[in-house]
């Protein structure tokens, strides 16, 4: 592809927006996969919010 | 009878919905970022710019979504202060990166433009200044959320700035028009570009903008999984030092 005399103008900028952009979804990304990490280990530690507990019988749970 | 908006409030429901949606929305940014490049890649120079014409492609839709971005962040805000949505902090403080790093590539695009078209990088001109501003304001937001330890204090101290922060808008928008400035007046939907160049501009706002929504629910979605971690670490730390502890044996 032939840009002309400022070509270097062009691709810097297409550049600087991949870079930009490729850096904030790596980051969404793997913050997402660290907080989920972070869930599944107190969930298998069995530290649960209510609503993802497993319904408890009558009586259970009591001392 | 609930709104939408009261609906959405609720972070399990907006994680099912934005579970259910968010494929779609990285579908419909690739398909359009692919079209868009390719009408950028063949379209013809302009008669004055030539080729550099192309920066045009990402840096205008780039400065939309910063200020759409900022506008997000205020209207966010207003929601956590006035109705106090859950979620509408979540929201305020996922916009805020993305927001910033969109306004950073609409200075650097611009530059980039700016030295070809008129010989310098920066001038210190009215556009150029305020969103100049605008990308400090974004970097203010972050830097004051994180510095404060109390999340809650942190998201209304937050809100209450991004709400102050709101008149760079109008100052950004009517910057080229109230002041004498280098930077030409804005390219709106209704410009006189020629289709040619106004087509490819317009589907990369159009991916642009999808990417920024697909990367704003993601962004959101992690911080609902934060706020659920850090629960459910203090109500573990809260549980453990209330069991009743055993006596030492005598």
């Amino acid at each position: 592809m032939d840009l002309g005399p400022n070509a270097v103008f062009v691709w810097a900028a297409y550049g600087a927006v991949a870079v930009v952009l490729a850096i904030l979804l790596l980051w969404l990304i793997a913050d997402g996969v660290r907080q989920q990490r972070k869930l599944d280990r107190l969930d298998a530690e069995g530290v649960r919010r209510r609503s993802a507990r497993p319904p408890t019988a009558p009586g259970e749970g009591r001392e | 009878m609930q709104t939408v908006t009261q609906r959405l409030a609720n972070p399990t429901r907006f994680m099912q919905l934005s579970g259910a949606l968010l494929p779609l929305l990285w579908a419909l940014a690739a398909l359009l970022l692919a079209a868009g490049l390719t009408l950028a890649a063949t379209a013809p120079p302009d008669y004055q710019h030539g080729h550099t014409v192309k920066i045009m492609f990402v840096h205008v839709p780039s400065a939309w979504i910063a200020m759409m971005a900022y506008a997000l962040v205020a209207a966010s805000s207003f929601g956590l202060l006035v109705f106090r949505h859950p979620v509408a902090d979540v929201s305020a403080k996922a916009a805020a990166p993305i927001g910033a790093a969109f306004t950073l590539l609409a200075l650097v695009t611009g530059s980039l433009w700016g030295k070809p078209g008129w010989g310098t990088y920066w001038v210190w001109d009215a556009r150029l200044t305020s969103v100049l501003i605008l990308f400090f304001l974004y970097l203010g937001l972050i830097a004051l959320r994180s510095s404060i330890e109390d999340a809650a204090l942190a998201g209304r101290l937050t809100a209450v700035l991004a709400l102050m922060g709101v008149i760079m808008l109008p100052i950004i928008k009517y910057s080229v028009e109230w002041w004498s400035t280098l930077h030409q007046p804005s390219t709106g939907f209704g410009s006189t570009v020629d289709p040619s160049l106004r087509r490819p501009l317009l589907v990369m706002a159009a991916a642009l903008t999808a990417l920024f929504f697909a990367m704003h629910m993601k962004a959101m979605r992690n911080e609902i999984l934060r706020r659920r971690v850090k629960s459910l670490m203090l109500t573990e730390v809260e549980r453990a030092s209330s069991r009743p502890r055993r006596q030492p044996a005598e």
